[in-house]
């Protein structure tokens, strides 16, 4: 049994200690907002926030989670995630949109502790985020954009 | 904006069952047995039905609570094609953007036939030039209805009646089209309606946001197929052999029968199934079987040597593809004679969603839900694989996440291995059950279906004036077609036209041109990929075109230009990325130009990059010039540009699948290496004025990023790219 915050609510899963969190999500949890994409920690489509850090779900087990903080895609609201979510739409980033997912998740994640992020920072924060559909030039105008909203 | 599933309000599920009469004939194999019959004539739009207060005509369905369903024949993995096909309905039929709802049509071909193909099915471009009269007709006939209604209703004449916005008025009258719904559903559709000139468009022409994009930045709950999570539903992964076609030897399924949540372990011709209750515990549950293949069997060539047998072949004459002029000729009085090889890998589509397909087989009837792309194909090769009727079976189409071409296969390998599953899980005495087949990445990357492992092979020649004089092209490569339903159309005397197209034709008035092909047999399964022949012949054309202009002392551009006379929409594009791109690139950056027409469209791409001081390079910004006809969403048109060349780039940089001994040597994104967002140039998309009839935009984009990069290489480094990808000569 491990016990978490899931999304603000408390949460027990039954399950081996050795099952990523990904298949707890989206197995147990039948939560599918979650991607899978590689089960190697290599592509980010299954990015959640652990404790506030984006982290690949698909390479931590729930052995590891007890008593941690953990959002997904389905519950992240704060204002980062807003404002990326906003922009998300404003400058259609998604195409196919199966990444989107966990590029959203670790973009929120680099908004929320670098307001102003630079190219650089971008590439540092969004690289382990793929997306074969190359929706890449729109994701970093997108957030630039969000930072503008947040900033207003 | 909301999503509905059709399942709940699909009256016309049962009118539009689907039959076999007419459209195609079953031969006796099973999976790939289908050959597709000549094209059927879309039933039209004469069918209506009232069903309590919904108006139901095959593509458009006007709800009661005044939201309007547009139904998509096509697939939509990203391209935009639910909304774009939405939005042709929104602007004959009046409607509001904030009404319409969007889902995939049932598959049936009578009714949702691709024109350019005789079945439902997606690809080569195709989605919107074939939907574009259909889809406003389906818009138009429908206000009519309402029309005709209200003016009934009222007493008035039905040119007195106003529609806008998704109203109907007339005097003090006004109502919204789901108040009228019912009554209009009792209306015989018009014969023949007559759609707005170019001039009234609301909404063509203008960009609009697409109707699921909002959904895609909360998870896409329910819109994929790999995340269906039908009641009482289990999950299958396959062991499938080492080496292509490799054969089962022995088998010790007892660790992985004995652990917790497998329900059973299932060997099928395509391999050994896990069957369990979830994802993860079946992918365990596949580690733990103990399976030994055949010695020998399979394809047991590597890369290396395919490589050295398809060398051979460039000296050997090929099958002749129809020849211009006298190349040999012209070749013997050229002045000066520029002769190269080149090698294009193997390479896979890895769509972020894996493959995945859902089946549900109760041994009378059959249901799939999944990414399909060619649905009649997948529709009648699961109906032969049950041994049912195509009335027996249905095929739910889901968003697929990503395809590139993956999810159109001419042997349904995929929906044929979940019918195959689902047949051999009642067999096994089980109770019909959902049972969710799904691809791992390692899988997906190890699984086959690769754009064709490709060498080319040039003579060119120029004349004393730096004219071409003669042209002499051969090409080696497994063809795509050959033993799939879509042979009879695209293999004539030998030649498969996915192999040559983009040089045989070529837009270049070139005089004397010849082009011939090998086709070896190879057990690797190859599959078209994202433009097809394109992703090759283009860039052997182009990056050779630069060459020709430097020997002849000439301007690329205006070289260029001068094979071009016949072609003004091409050269227009070519002028339109020119002009854009300016003078010059960002400071210490080197240019490279390419220009070519795929699927009716016509794409520029001007590359300025950088090369680094550890030799690797960047590049910074691609400009480019497209037509595709009457811009139907200009903001779509440039998302699918900026996405077509990062896709062709990702490739040309650093992706190649390599095969030791028949077994792939790349199993997952840490080996087989897609562009990242560090690697994604600054893209400028221009777009052409035009009026002409749109035509595809999905993949024209990527045949010229390949050739524009090299021929900007070339500049930087004097060295000529001829064997991809660039990572092997150190540059990525």
């Amino acid at each position: 049994m491990t016990t978490f915050t899931l999304n603000g609510k408390k949460t027990e899963i039954d399950a081996s200690p050795d099952m990523p969190l990904l298949w707890a999500l989206r197995d147990e949890l039948k939560m599918t907002g979650t991607k899978y994409g590689c089960g190697v920690a290599s592509c980010g489509a299954c990015t959640v926030h652990i404790d506030g850090v984006p982290s690949r779900s698909c390479q931590t087990y729930l052995g590891d989670l007890e008593g941690a903080t953990i959002t997904t895609i389905e519950g992240v609201e704060n204002d980062a995630a807003k404002a990326i979510q906003e922009a998300w739409v404003e400058l259609q980033v998604p195409q196919c949109g199966y990444c989107q997912s966990g590029q959203i998740m670790s973009a929120s994640a680099l908004l929320a502790e670098t307001p102003k992020p630079t190219d650089e920072d971008i590439d540092t924060a969004m690289d382990g985020n793929l997306c074969r559909c190359a929706s890449y030039a729109r994701i970093r105008k997108a957030i630039h954009r969000a930072a503008e909203i947040m900033e207003a | 904006m909301r999503l509905i599933d059709k399942r709940d309000l699909m009256p016309a599920t049962r009118a539009l069952t689907t039959t076999r009469r007419g459209f195609l004939t079953l031969s006796a194999g099973a999976a790939g047995g289908l050959l597709l019959g000549a094209a059927v004539p879309v039933r039209g739009l004469a069918q209506s039905a009232a069903e309590g207060d919904v108006l139901v005509t095959p593509f458009v369905h006007v709800m009661p609570d005044n939201t309007v369903l547009v139904l998509s024949k096509h697939l939509d993995m990203g391209q935009g094609t639910a909304s774009g096909l939405a939005t042709l309905v929104a602007e004959e039929l009046d409607a509001s953007m904030d009404q319409i709802t969007t889902d995939f049509a049932p598959s049936n071909p009578e009714v949702y036939a691709n024109s350019a193909f005789g079945v439902q099915g997606t690809g080569g471009s195709t989605a919107m030039p074939n939907s574009w009269e259909q889809y406003r007709k389906a818009g138009a006939t429908v206000r009519a209805m309402l029309v005709n209604a209200a003016a009934s209703e009222w007493g008035v004449d039905a040119s007195e009646i106003g529609v806008s916005e998704g109203k109907l008025s007339a005097g003090e009258n006004s109502v919204t089209f789901g108040e009228m719904a019912s009554l209009a559903a009792g209306q015989q559709p018009p014969e023949d309606v007559v759609l707005k000139a170019p001039e009234d468009w609301v909404y063509l022409g203008k960009s609009f946001a697409r109707v699921e994009v909002p959904q895609k930045t909360r998870g896409s709950v329910g819109m994929f197929g790999i995340d269906q999570q039908p009641e009482g539903g289990l999950v299958a992964v396959t062991a499938r052999p080492p080496r292509f076609g490799a054969t089962l030897a022995s088998i010790d399924a007892a660790d992985a029968k004995a652990m917790d949540g497998v329900h059973d372990v299932l060997e099928i011709p395509q391999g050994v199934v896990v069957v369990a209750d979830t994802t993860w515990k079946a992918m365990q549950a596949r580690d733990a079987l103990a399976l030994e293949w055949t010695e020998g069997s399979g394809e047991a060539r590597g890369t290396d040597a395919l490589m050295e047998e398809f060398r051979a072949l460039l000296d050997q004459p090929g099958n002749p593809a129809e020849p211009k002029g006298d190349a040999a000729a012209k070749l013997e009085q050229a002045e000066t004679i520029i002769e190269a090889d080149y090698v294009f890998p193997y390479l896979a589509h890895a769509p972020m969603e894996p493959l995945d397909m859902t089946v549900h087989f109760d041994g009378s009837s059959a249901q799939f839900w999944g990414g399909s792309q060619l649905q009649t194909v997948d529709h009648g090769t699961a109906a032969s694989v049950l041994g049912l009727e195509m009335g027996q079976v249905q095929v739910h189409t889901k968003w697929g996440g990503g395809s590139f071409g993956r999810r159109a296969t001419g042997d349904a390998h995929l929906v044929a291995e979940a019918a195959t599953i689902g047949k051999a899980w009642l067999e096994a005495g089980h109770d019909a059950r959902p049972i969710k087949l799904i691809y791992t990445r390692e899988d997906d990357i190890k699984g086959g279906y690769y754009r064709p492992l490709t060498m080319h092979r040039v003579r060119a020649g120029l004349d004393a004036d730096g004219n071409i004089s003669g042209w002499e092209h051969r090409i080696v490569s497994q063809s795509i077609a050959k033993g799939t339903p879509f042979e009879q159309y695209m293999v004539k005397e030998g030649v498969d036209d996915t192999t040559i197209e983009g040089i045989h034709p070529t837009p270049y008035a070139i005089p004397d041109l010849t082009v011939d092909v090998h086709h070896p047999d190879v057990g690797v399964p190859v599959l078209w990929w994202r433009s097809v022949g394109h992703t090759h012949t283009a860039y052997v054309m182009e990056t050779m075109m630069d060459e020709l202009a430097e020997a002849a002392g000439r301007d690329p551009v205006e070289f260029r230009l001068t094979y071009l006379g016949e072609d003004a929409r091409l050269a227009g594009a070519l002028r339109l990325a020119v002009e854009k791109a300016g003078e010059s690139g960002p400071e210490g950056t080197h240019r490279g130009i390419a220009v070519h027409k795929s699927f009716g469209s016509y794409v520029a791409e001007v590359a300025d990059v950088r090369l680094r001081e550890d030799g690797t390079i960047k590049v910074e910004k691609v400009t480019c010039g497209v037509d595709c006809g009457v811009p139907i969403n200009p903001d779509n048109i440039v998302a699918q540009v900026e996405g077509a060349l990062g896709y062709g780039l990702s490739s040309i940089l650093r992706e190649q699948i390599t095969m030791t001994d028949g077994e792939v040597d790349q199993f997952n994104f840490p080996d087989y290496t897609p562009l990242r967002i560090s690697d994604m140039p600054e893209v400028e998309v221009h777009i052409v004025p035009s009026t002409e009839a749109p035509t595809g935009i999905g993949e024209p984009g990527t045949p010229p990023i390949g050739p524009a990069v090299a021929n900007a290489v070339y500049k930087a480094t004097g060295e000529r790219v001829r064997s991809l990808p660039m990572s092997q000569h150190g540059l990525a």
